[in-house]
């Protein structure tokens, strides 16, 4: 049993999790929001309803694949696997426990940052490609706000590597060992909280797929396994911005008593809830107020930020 | 320097900056906790089948076909029910008892037709068809939605505990003769006015 960083092992159990993980959330996001919303979740299919997922998923693979005849294929086939693949990928740069990791890149948050921006053309090109004007109008919002919430996600984590030294995302969470980043760069963790629900598409910033507006927004017209891709993706990139938000200014692993990946679990399951918390609460901004938000508050606070981290290192120096 | 026209948009870029905090934390983060505190209430879910949900007596649900007090059914086949059904779901055929009662001798209701209305319990002068808060009605085989008068026919009064209809109408069967209902008089005598 090695578990070095990059072997076989590593790989596959890594994978297998996160997918794993990533589906099991269909039943913790639809158990919570129910309890949040004074109801019950699904609860008949297998004990507490965990059979669900995999009710779900025979639906979905058994569902038909069907290619609309006015779409354009390419790119329509392509969307879908544009997510999975990126999502994926960032999952090799994050350090779940010491010796538990893909690749110890020492770009590691520049790669994410660049799988992140990769993500928009999924659904910009599965909303292009769809022949549908709610998929459009899907698709429209998600490419302005995608774009524009990465800029400042980008930014609110130069803080911590500025703080840290190196853009390996290993190296943070070592950094992380004398305090947490979350004390001193804590507007960069709000700030990097909001954008990762925007990037994910998530409630309050689910104005790509915003399920009572715009039918299902970019994914309309997908059925059986294309949709459950989207559908998956979704989680796993929840998935990746939990594991990310814990790694960047939680301090990973990092715990007294229980060994690392289950600190590195608690610490992403409570953000997990949390952005399920944020589902069932906050309303949906409008299209304008959204991009406003972005543009004119949080942009300018995270190169404040960024401004007072550089001027505090240097004259610590 | 305070100026004494109040102008509503001029304000400076920290005190919306300000302004913008204090909302979230007040009404984004506020709504975070309350929502959160919803975890530890009750909820509303009924488990069926497990728990029934609660039905109220005047809910219109299955059909029955009554019996009065003394324990012969009410029904007299008089067809309002049926004239009274908006979907013609109900059919009937009246015949007579060797007292001279009328009783149907077939009585069918189609329930994949029958749309709950409850026009026919109004339309009925016995009380003998009523609906009950009952709706568990499920069947596999669309035929089987006919109902007949075995299944329809119950061994109590249902809803109305007191009406007893031939004890009240005028008409005469075996044992009570014209006059002897209740709140009756006798049959006037032509015969006591002659000279």
């Amino acid at each position: 049993m090695q578990w070095e960083v990059g072997s076989a092992l590593n790989i596959a159990s890594i994978l297998v999790v996160v997918i794993v993980f990533a589906a099991m959330l269909i039943w913790v996001e639809r158990r919570l929001l129910g309890f949040w919303q004074d109801r019950l979740g699904p609860n008949r299919v297998g004990p507490f309803g965990l059979l669900q997922v995999v009710a779900d998923m025979i639906k979905i693979f058994t569902k038909e694949d069907w290619i609309p005849p006015f779409a354009d294929r390419f790119g329509f086939v392509l969307a879908p696997t544009i997510i999975m693949i990126v999502i994926l990928l960032s999952f090799s740069v994050v350090p779940f426990a010491p010796g538990v990791g893909i690749v110890d890149s020492n770009i590691g948050v520049l790669f994410v940052l660049a799988m992140a921006s990769l993500g928009a053309y999924s659904v910009m090109l599965g909303g292009l490609s769809s022949d549908n004007k709610y998929a459009l109008l899907g698709s429209l919002r998600a490419a302005a706000q995608m774009v524009s919430y990465e800029v400042f996600m980008g930014i609110s984590l130069l803080g911590v590597v500025a703080l840290t030294g190196s853009f390996d995302l290993r190296e943070i969470v070592l950094a992380q060992e004398g305090g947490w980043f979350v004390v001193p760069q804590f507007i960069g963790f709000v700030i990097f909280l909001i954008a990762g629900v925007a990037e994910s598409h998530r409630l309050p910033f689910d104005i790509p797929e915003a399920e009572q507006e715009i039918c299902a927004g970019y994914h309309t017209e997908y059925s059986g396994m294309k949709f459950g891709m989207f559908f998956v993706g979704e989680y796993l990139g929840l998935v990746l911005i939990s594991s990310l938000i814990t790694v960047l200014f939680f301090g990973g692993w990092q715990g007294p008593l229980l060994p690392p990946p289950a600190w590195f679990f608690i610490k992403a399951s409570c953000f997990i809830a949390f952005f399920i918390l944020l589902r069932a609460a906050i309303p949906r901004p409008r299209y304008d107020q959204l991009m406003s938000y972005g543009w004119l508050f949080l942009l300018p606070l995270s190169l404040l930020n960024l401004l007072i981290t550089g001027v505090v290192i240097l004259s610590a120096n | 320097m305070s100026d004494p026209i109040v102008r509503p948009h001029s304000k400076s870029l920290l005190a919306k900056f300000g302004e913008l905090v204090k909302d979230t934390l007040s009404s984004q983060v506020v709504t975070l906790w309350r929502v959160f505190r919803h975890l530890f209430v009750a909820t509303d879910t009924v488990q069926y089948p497990e728990q029934q949900p609660h039905m109220f007596s005047r809910w219109r649900g299955r059909i029955i076909l009554t019996r009065d007090p003394g324990g012969e059914e009410r029904c007299v086949a008089c067809n309002l029910c049926a004239v009274a059904c908006p979907v013609d779901c109900i059919a009937l055929q009246k015949t007579e008892d060797e007292e001279g009662r009328w009783y149907p001798e077939f009585f069918r209701i189609n329930f994949s037709r029958c749309i709950m209305c409850g026009f026919c319990e109004e339309a009925c002068p016995t009380n003998a068809i009523q609906l009950t808060p009952d709706f568990e009605m499920a069947e596999y085989k669309r035929q089987d939605m006919v109902w007949e008068k075995a299944d329809l026919l119950i061994a109590g009064t249902g809803k109305y505990h007191e009406t007893n209809f031939y004890r009240v109408a005028g008409k005469s069967i075996g044992g009570k003769d014209k006059g002897e209902a209740r709140n009756e008089l006798p049959p006037v005598d032509v015969r006591s006015l002659l000279p």
